[in-house]
């Protein structure tokens, strides 16, 4: 059980979470997917503190974040598997 | 975890139970704030409740006032009011809505006798209700008097992550005891809407989420001036990792668990249809939204935070719980409950969930939330709108 540093909510999911104090780049994080209660590994590009996104796999402008297995917003600037995903590189559909 | 069947509270004469026996002192109006302050300055185990209007409001900004100011003088948690006004009319008018409960209540006016003799003459009558308030023991109450708010602050992800599915847990296992449950925060459900509105128990539930969602975001949009990027998610949001409203939105819903609304309520209106979940439309400003929330007669709140929100209420007492570690260490007089474990998986959202229970039943009992100790009284009307 101990050792998680990423939680995914959803296996549909392109980006997890940092639940750890942070990251560090080219540090091999361990994933848990809670909806189904799986894991996986994922090998960080960028410093992500506590509570902030990890991308899951490569994404270009305008594709969508899945998180909740939901759409949360869109991709404005391409992002690497491994990088950090916040304000700079995602915006609302909304507002 | 055994469920325990009941807590100990105070029972009022309309049948409904307190968590708290508080004696207020309400003003009408935000002229009448120094004289309700003054009165309770003298008369100890009386608390007043200052605001900044009920002067010149109108139409249904003029509603939501007055069903503010007579919802927290009906809340069970109040054992007897006294509400003072400048005018007697709009005073009389809370005055006797108050009185349908049954509990103390009565009514003064400044206008011709200034503030001086007004305090004397009122400070003897609060003497009378906290002396005779005092008096009053708690009786073992079912947990079907419980009445539950919700509505979570200065969030990030670990809101979404713990805190929130931890009241979400609570309420999958206290709605079948016949708890009122009561979530809000319109604006905040942003992105989440239509799975939200799905959650409706019936298709007349799900008409009114989405009529009253569309017509919040649309004030909204009508208003904004740019993208909203500093008010929602707010910077307090942002650094601790939330990106976008639509992520917000759905760290927000954990709250009900798997649970289905009922009906859609008025801001401060109280639910008439039984047992069970409502949402109530509120802003998604945390005194706002409480002070609505404890005007509908809701007696006990439950409020997640990831950053750290510090909000009170004079009436309902609030309980906050954390997920966020560093927010848990370095805040730690602001939190009832702990359950940063749920992220290095040393506790899991069954066990948060009873620990959530046991604390709320403390509190119902008498303990004191954080906030009480600490003296958050954060009393906010809602405006609608400027006044003629």
């Amino acid at each position: 059980m101990a050792g998680t540093d990423i939680i995914i909510h959803d296996k549909k999911d392109n980006v997890g979470v940092v639940v750890i104090e942070k990251i560090t780049p080219n540090q091999d994080c361990n994933c848990w997917i809670m909806e189904n209660d799986d894991s996986t590994k994922i090998q960080s590009k960028n410093e992500i503190p506590l509570g902030h996104k990890i991308a899951m796999e490569d994404l270009k402008e305008g594709d969508t974040i899945i998180k909740y297995g939901h759409d949360i917003g869109k991709v404005v600037k391409t992002i690497k598997k491994g990088e950090h995903v916040h304000v700079h590189n995602v915006k609302t559909k909304k507002w | 975890m055994e469920i325990p069947k009941s807590f100990l509270g105070y029972k009022r004469e309309n049948g409904r139970a307190g968590t708290r026996n508080h004696v207020i002192i309400l003003p009408v109006d935000d002229i009448s704030n120094a004289c309700a302050e003054a009165v309770a300055n003298n008369i100890k185990g009386t608390i007043a409740l200052p605001h900044s209007y009920g002067r010149l409001q109108f139409g249904a900004d003029l509603e939501l006032h007055f069903r503010t100011m007579i919802g927290t003088g009906k809340n069970p948690n109040v054992a007897a009011v006294i509400v003072i006004g400048i005018e007697p009319k709009w005073t009389k008018r809370i005055v006797d809505a108050i009185a349908k409960t049954g509990k103390p209540v009565e009514g003064f006016s400044i206008e011709g006798v200034g503030d001086i003799d007004t305090i004397a003459k009122v400070s003897k009558k609060a003497q009378e209700f906290s002396m005779w308030a005092s008096e009053k023991q708690r009786e073992e109450c079912p947990m079907s008097d419980l009445w539950i708010s919700v509505k979570c602050g200065e969030s990030d992800t670990t809101s979404g992550l713990a805190s929130n599915p931890t009241v979400g847990n609570l309420m999958e296992k206290l709605e079948p005891f016949g708890v009122h449950l009561c979530f809000g925060e319109t604006s905040e459900l942003t992105g989440a809407e239509t799975v939200c509105a799905k959650r409706g128990k019936t298709p007349e539930a799900q008409e009114k989420f989405m009529k009253t969602w569309n017509e919040y975001n649309d004030f909204i949009l009508k208003e904004a001036t740019n993208d909203l990027s500093e008010s929602q998610p707010t910077a307090g949001n942002i650094a601790g990792g939330l990106t976008t409203i639509e992520e917000k939105a759905f760290g927000n819903f954990q709250k009900i668990g798997n649970l289905k609304f009922i009906d859609v309520l008025e801001p401060a209106e109280e639910p008439s249809k039984g047992k069970g979940l409502y949402f109530m439309d509120t802003s998604s400003a945390a005194a706002e939204c409480v002070t609505l929330q404890a005007a509908g007669g809701f007696n006990i709140h439950l409020f997640p935070t990831g950053q750290g929100n510090i909000i009170g209420n004079p009436i309902e007492p609030v309980i906050k719980l954390t997920a966020n570690p560093l927010t848990a260490k370095t805040m730690s007089e602001h939190i009832d409950v702990d359950v940063s474990k749920i992220l290095s998986r040393q506790m899991n959202l069954d066990q948060a969930g009873d620990e959530l229970i046991k604390a709320t039943i403390k509190v119902a009992n008498g303990r004191l939330t954080c906030a009480e100790a600490l003296g958050h009284k954060e009393f906010v009307m809602t405006k609608l709108y400027r006044s003629a």
